[in-house]
């Protein structure tokens, strides 16, 4: 049987040659996500600005003008619908009554079903939350105190294990990931809830693994070819992880892809996230934390002061790149 | 690395063999578990997304707290000081900025007011600090301050009450399998599986449920009450189905009985066939309930919960049996809900309802069934997508996949850790990373066998060089996913646990389960190619 290779073998892209195209438009597209960001703003969930979201599943798709104007007549603040995953299914949302704590939170909901009912018969509520601004404020803290940290202590780990320069170029990485993730929910409005904080978590967990593979490659050759320029030894080491670095990332894509279709319109957001920072992490391992490294001016010497790692790489009989015009 | 001894082979596949088995009964059905010993119960708990119920979350104003310990502070002190041979006369009492201050009439008696107030106060925290500090400033006015840490130490006993007290409140209500914890300080997180309606959870949990007796005072003019003067030794309460029309009335200052005396509540009925709550005394609440309603015959006394007076009945004839009824307008409901609340006693503190989930059933079944078709969907196409890639050793990947999953749902049931919506998320993303740790190995196996390795050289190398890889990789995911378990709430935290324990898992069935299933069939065959 021929197996599939969506790699094939020998292959050499010049990656190191592209940096600077590949920083340039990874800047461009850094500063138009937080363009996009500070402009138009997340569309942010009630967990995270505090409110009252109820989920109304109707018998036939409603309209929303009746459904907004129902609403209106409530008095009970300003609402703003959402047609959520089907047609049948809308996502209300309204401001938490000022005064009056639970009770009047409940009023509300009450108040609406009612309204709806009467409106829309065969009407439900499948679900509905409430969040009081304090603790709101807490949630959005705390998910913004969580991406930094594992940021921050991702980079540190990677500083400790290795040289400076490639905390550093993780570090850099990873913040034009999360910024990404952060300008895609800006353009598409899609809400932003403590899901969402979940998957960037997940996204910098994941790009920092793909990172890691390629840092520990380079790592590995630095030991092994000890005349080898940098340029070289970085566009030899990030091709030989180019099949698994494609292998992972179309299983994972696979994986989130019957996700995305089958899994349900609560986890939808959820997962184009997640995918968009598959790509954009793949993307940015490839092309700019490896090459970054060249900037910040690693050279392969340094590799010998850290050495602690024997093994079996150390041990190694050298045998040869498998390309040899890849050496200076 | 081809040769597994025997003891290694066992401990590689008993544990995956124990964590298989745990998974078992989370496939079963509930009769059939049930049935099972205690210790083989080892099922995933499904969270309220999925199976769909109420999730609240509680908070105690610690000022309310503090408030109050500043007024039974003063309470005491005002008896202790007025009480036996030497009485102590005080004035312009206050407590202000949550500090209570009053001057003592007589300088003299300054030192002698300190020693007797002293006592009151208790040792709070480790420190040897006590609850409160009592100092004397312009030499004839007493300040008590209460310390942090004794209120630290109130906050904390009255959590310790008010949890215990919900717990009793919504067994009475009779849900199953209600989840009740602290958290924080001064939080406390209710979750209710199955609940379709909150509301009368919350209404119950809103209550304070303080109950208290005392007696009207017929001195005080209505239209000054209503200005909210009373005489002295009286205070003006709401009363908002007073009679009369005028919303509040003037009650004495002093309790007769309080809720605190009661053995017993229920509800019942008058003679008019109106709801009412039949309440039954201990032995001294019964002795004081018939002294003062004796007393006091043809006169009204108040009922008042939570502050407000629910009814003012007369006093037609000496209540001497130790029961009595609390009548008000109520409904059946409500008069039930107030039945529930007096018997498992009054929280310490009141509670506001700080954040609510309410998921319906049906989104929750619509759920499970979604999370269930995409996690299989996964599983197919990364099975086959990794078969053809790599042939058998994508086989053995499978099966370690397949194994990892099973594993991943026996130690949440172990550990009796519960799956949410994005829980199953996190599923679905280890199925795609857990093969990561394969792709890894056999693409560096493809490498070696490029440069010219020979089969056994190559695979083992692969393993070797892999490995390391797939640890430090495995340490970054880690970090991540215990940041997001210590940081994160609700959903977040789901998501969390699957991702740390699959992170566990995979790298064990990933790398030493299929170093083993590789090695045996290496030992079995001795190739001298490999597709791969």
């Amino acid at each position: 049987m021929k197996l599939l290779k969506l790699v094939p073998d020998n292959t050499n892209i010049g990656f190191v040659k592209l940096r600077h195209w590949a920083f340039a438009l990874t800047a461009l597209l850094t500063v138009l996500a937080v363009g996009a960001t500070a402009y138009r703003g997340l569309n942010l969930g009630v967990d995270f600005v505090g409110g009252l979201m109820i989920e109304a599943k109707f018998d036939q798709p409603p309209k929303l003008d009746q459904v907004r104007s129902t609403i209106d007549r409530l008095g009970v603040g300003d609402g703003s619908l959402q047609q959520f995953g089907d047609p049948r299914t809308v996502q209300i949302r309204l401001p938490l009554p000022e005064q009056g704590g639970a009770g009047a939170a409940n009023a509300v909901v009450e108040k609406a079903r009612n309204a709806m009912s009467a409106q829309f018969p065969g009407v439900t509520f499948s679900r509905y939350d409430t969040v009081s601004g304090k603790v709101s404020g807490e949630l959005i803290r705390n998910g913004v105190l969580a991406v930094m940290l594992a940021v921050i202590g991702i980079a540190v780990f990677s500083w400790f294990r290795y040289e400076w320069q490639f905390g550093v170029s993780t570090f850099v990485a990873i913040m034009h990931d999360v910024l990404m993730a952060l300008g895609f929910f800006a353009v598409t409005q899609l809400e932003f809830d403590l899901n969402i904080v979940a998957a960037v978590l997940t996204i910098v967990g994941y790009s920092i693994n793909d990172k890691m593979v390629i840092d520990d490659r380079i790592r590995e050759n630095m030991r092994k070819y000890r005349k080898m320029d940098m340029k070289s030894l970085i566009d030899l080491s990030v091709n030989e992880t180019l099949p698994r670095t494609v292998m992972t990332s179309v299983t994972i894509m696979l994986a989130l892809g019957a996700l995305l279709l089958f899994g349900g319109h609560v986890l939808r957001g959820f997962t184009a996230a997640m995918m968009l920072g598959i790509i954009v992490g793949t993307y940015s391992s490839v092309y700019v934390s490896s090459s970054l490294l060249i900037t910040l001016g690693l050279t392969p010497q340094m590799g010998e002061r850290k050495g602690g790692k024997s093994g079996l790489a150390a041990q190694a009989e050298r045998v040869g790149p498998r390309d040899d015009g890849a050496r200076p | 690395m081809l040769n597994f001894s025997r003891w290694a082979v066992a401990g590689i596949l008993l544990p995956l063999l124990i964590g298989i088995l745990c998974a078992v009964p989370s496939f079963l059905p509930d009769n059939v578990v049930q049935k099972l010993p205690q210790s083989l119960q080892t099922r995933v708990n499904l969270g309220l997304d999925l199976s769909g119920g109420s999730h609240l979350l509680l908070e105690a104003s610690t000022q309310d707290v503090a408030r109050q310990r500043l007024t039974n502070m003063e309470e005491q002190v005002r008896t202790e000081l007025r009480r036996g041979g030497e009485r102590i006369a005080i004035g312009d009492i206050s407590s202000r900025d949550g500090k209570l201050s009053f001057m003592v009439r007589n300088p003299a008696q300054v030192d002698a007011a300190v020693e007797r107030i002293r006592p009151l106060t208790q040792g709070a925290g480790l420190t040897g600090q006590r609850d409160f500090n009592v100092e004397v400033v312009n030499s004839s006015t007493i300040v008590i301050t209460p310390t942090d840490a004794g209120i630290d130490n109130a906050v904390k006993g009255a959590m310790e009450v008010a949890t215990e007290v919900i717990r009793k409140r919504i067994d009475e209500m009779g849900t199953r399998e209600p989840t009740i914890q602290q958290q924080g300080s001064n939080r406390i997180v209710v979750q209710v599986p199955g609940l379709q309606d909150p509301k009368a959870l919350k209404d119950l949990l809103g209550q304070t449920a303080k109950l208290e007796f005392k007696l009207v005072d017929t001195t005080a003019n209505p239209s000054e009450a209503v200005q909210g003067r009373a005489p002295v030794g009286s205070e003006v309460l709401p009363y908002p189905d007073n009679p009369s029309g005028v919303p509040v009335i003037a009650v004495k200052r002093q309790v007769m009985v309080s809720g605190e005396e009661l053995t017993d509540a229920t509800q019942g009925f008058d003679q008019n066939n109106q709801a009412i709550v039949n309440i039954r005394f201990n032995g001294s609440g019964g002795r004081k309930f018939g002294q003062v309603t004796s007393q006091n015959v043809n006169r009204p006394f108040a009922i008042i919960l939570d502050g407000k007076v629910l009814s003012a009945p007369n006093i037609n004839e000496p209540i001497l049996g130790g029961s009595a009824q609390i009548s008000g307008n109520f409904t059946v409901e409500s008069a039930n809900q107030l039945a529930i609340a007096l018997r498992s006693g009054k929280l310490p503190v009141a509670l506001t309802v700080v954040e609510e989930r309410t998921v319906g059933p049906q989104l929750g079944a619509d759920s499970i069934r979604a999370g269930l078709l995409a996690s299989l969907i996964a599983v197919v196409a990364v099975a086959a997508f990794m078969f053809v890639s790599y042939g058998r050793f994508g086989i053995y990947a499978n099966l370690a996949v397949t194994i990892n999953v099973l594993v991943i749902l026996g130690v949440m049931g172990m550990l009796g850790a519960t799956l949410t919506l994005p829980g199953i998320a996190g599923f679905v993303l280890t199925i795609g990373t857990a093969v990561d740790a394969n792709v890894l190995i056999y693409e560096r196996i493809r490498e070696e066998r490029r440069r010219g390795r020979g089969v056994v050289q190559a695979i083992e190398f692969g393993y070797k060089e892999a490995s390391r890889t797939i640890f430090e990789a495995n340490v970054t995911h880690a970090i991540a996913g215990g940041i997001m378990l210590a940081l994160g709430s609700g959903p977040v935290k789901g998501f969390a646990i699957v991702l740390l324990i699959g992170i566990a898992t995979s790298v064990f069935t990933a790398v030493t389960f299929t170093r083993l299933l590789a090695a045996r069939w290496l030992r079995a065959k001795r190739p001298t190619e490999i597709h791969i």
